[in-house]
């Protein structure tokens, strides 16, 4: 019999709901964004975020389930991003999910976002075990190492800013609107020299990464140019820091892809649409011989397909959570197979 | 007519089930659990002690605030989710004029009051048996809503677990008009909820996603945006 889970995402600024059958095919997906509403904020409020949530959340699941012409009847299970995030913005998708599962007698499953975003991966192509992922957003710089499915392994992750951070930081310095990945990736783009920003390789062998470090380079290298009265020039800068971030990002999930033999390269998160990144690692790992694979950019961005797709897994593993379920905003990316 | 009511606006949480006016099945605590946590699992206790399916239940009401921003926030995304998925109406109800119904026997004058911290209050002020309005829901600091309960030159029941925060200036300003009901009326019940809602008008069902909370204040980040706005205006 085929799977249907009705899938909800609310742990940050976008209300979403997706219906996916047998953990591959997106049969609905609907992403209602409200960055609109914080740009005039220059980041994500977290008290708003969750009053839009409000307003979004019964609408985006009748939307999920028009565009999928199914009804709660044909449904098999009901995912829910239970962490990490904004706790006062997961908390509207987990109530809503407990709601509509308890309704509709069907089982509820407790989603990681992140785990999420890797399985974006697999609504594009059958993922391969060892497979690595480079997960990079506004929150998260990780490498997860995955030996079959449920099972995760951090070997690596941000010891400061993460990635996203640290771009819509240097797009503040550049005067660029938030969010400032898509500005400064442009911008790198237009830009044939670069002014020059350390690496943060971090100590040998460490699988870790630094952002702080690249992003005071910046600020000292504006403010250097400030005093002496020069204008800087956004492009060279953009494509500076750019650099800087790629080559390190590039270099640690090669080597980690060598040390652990894998089988798959994936990227996940809203940055790993940034076309700089993308295109250093689609290189790297043609000439590598490792199929390398990023999901199209509405699965990379947060959206409630990629939670539907991990949420499969869990379903068949046999996972289930409870009417009693909370947000959990530092939950752990732990495995669910034993 | 069945209803189910649900208030979890501040840190007392109540679920009722009423039919035809009886009420049938009802929680109310006052403990220290996250209504994320104890919200949904009274609804299923409640209906199940009252032998009622959701598929039963004909309108659905929630205290809509004001109140904690995410209380308020649970028992609305609850109530709407659950109004939304049986395909029945959702009417909100004010948490303070719910509280005021505790002592809706009395003629006196009635505020109702949650603490909002920093010597601010979220208070509703009522009149007698019908609950009408005297002083419309509102934030405010404690010593204005105290000049105008002053104004009203009437002994003022005060209703609430808040109250006996601010009650020692209640009296210093009221004197002997301001009086405390008994602690047992000051819990939140939802069959109050359901009292009040049944007095009015069912919406359409269509008008449960626009349903929003009324929180009576705008969220922080917007005050402090609209003041850089101002200013820059200057
Ligand atoms: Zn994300």
């Amino acid at each position: 019999m085929d799977n249907y889970i009705l899938a909800i995402e609310t742990s940050c600024d976008e209300t979403a709901a997706a219906i996916i059958k047998n953990g591959t095919e997106i049969i609905s997906n609907v992403v209602s964004s409200q960055i609109e509403s914080h740009k005039r904020f220059g980041g994500v409020v977290p008290e708003i975020a969750s009053r839009h949530h409000v307003e979004q959340v019964t609408l985006v699941l009748e939307e999920a389930l028009k565009q999928a012409e199914m009804t709660p009847q044909q449904l098999s299970a009901v995912a829910v991003t239970e962490g990490p995030g904004l706790v006062g913005a997961l908390l509207i998708g987990i109530n809503a999910a407990k709601v509509f599962a308890f309704v509709h007698g069907l089982p509820l499953i407790g989603t990681h976002h992140i785990a999420g975003h890797i399985y974006a991966n697999a609504l594009v192509q059958p993922m391969e075990f060892p497979l690595l992922a480079l997960v990079v957003s506004g929150g998260h710089t990780e490498l997860v190492l995955m030996k079959e499915h449920g099972s995760f392994e951090v070997i690596g992750e941000t010891r400061d800013d993460a990635a996203g951070e640290a771009y819509d930081k240097v797009a503040r310095v550049l005067n660029m609107p938030y969010p400032g990945g898509p500005h400064i990736d442009r911008l790198a783009h237009e830009a044939t020299e670069a002014v020059s920003f350390p690496r943060a390789w971090l100590e040998e062998g460490s699988y870790d990464f630094s952002f702080s470090g690249l992003k005071s380079a910046v600020i000292n290298y504006k403010h250097n140019m400030d005093q002496r009265g020069e204008e800087i020039i956004p492009t060279q800068v953009a494509k500076g820091f750019q650099d800087s971030v790629v080559e390190v990002l590039t270099a640690k999930t090669l080597r980690a892809a060598r040390q652990y033999e894998v089988k798959q390269v994936i990227a996940a998160g809203g940055v790993s649409a940034n076309k700089g990144l993308r295109t250093s690692l689609e290189q790297t790992f043609t000439e590598e011989g490792i199929p390398f694979y990023v999901p199209p950019l509405k699965l990379c961005t947060d959206n409630a397909a990629m939670i539907g797709a991990a949420a499969y897994q869990m379903y068949g593993a046999g996972i289930r959570g409870n009417l009693a379920m909370n947000g959990r905003p530092g939950m752990e990316l732990t495995n669910w197979v034993k | 007519m069945i209803w189910l009511g649900i208030e979890t606006a501040n840190a007392p949480l109540s679920i009722a089930v009423v039919k035809d006016g009886k009420v049938l099945a009802e929680v109310v605590q006052n403990i220290k659990l996250t209504h994320s946590v104890g919200a949904m699992p009274a609804i299923e206790e409640v209906l199940s002690k009252a032998g009622i399916t959701p598929a039963e239940i004909d309108a659905v009401t929630v205290s809509e605030g004001p109140g904690s921003y995410t209380g308020v926030r649970i028992g609305v995304t609850l109530a709407k989710t659950f109004a939304w998925a049986i395909q029945k109406p959702l009417v909100g109800v004010s948490s303070l004029k719910a509280l005021a119904a505790n002592v809706k026997m009395s003629d006196a004058v009635i505020c109702a009051l949650f603490d909002a911290r920093r010597q601010n209050v979220y208070a509703g002020v009522y009149n007698g048996a019908q609950l009408n309005t005297v002083i419309e829901d509102y934030h405010d600091h404690i010593d204005g809503l105290l000049e105008k309960l002053k104004a009203l030159q009437k002994p003022v029941l005060f209703v609430g677990t808040d109250v006996e925060v601010y009650f020692d200036k209640m009296q210093e300003v009221l004197g002997e008009n301001a009086l405390h009901v008994p602690s047992t009326l000051d819990l939140p019940r939802a069959s109050e909820l359901i009292a009040i809602a049944q007095q009015q008008k069912l919406p359409s069902i269509e008008a449960t996603h626009a349903f929003v909370p009324q929180y009576r204040r705008i969220a922080e980040a917007e005050a402090n945006w609209l003041k850089e706005q101002k200013k820059g205006q200057l």
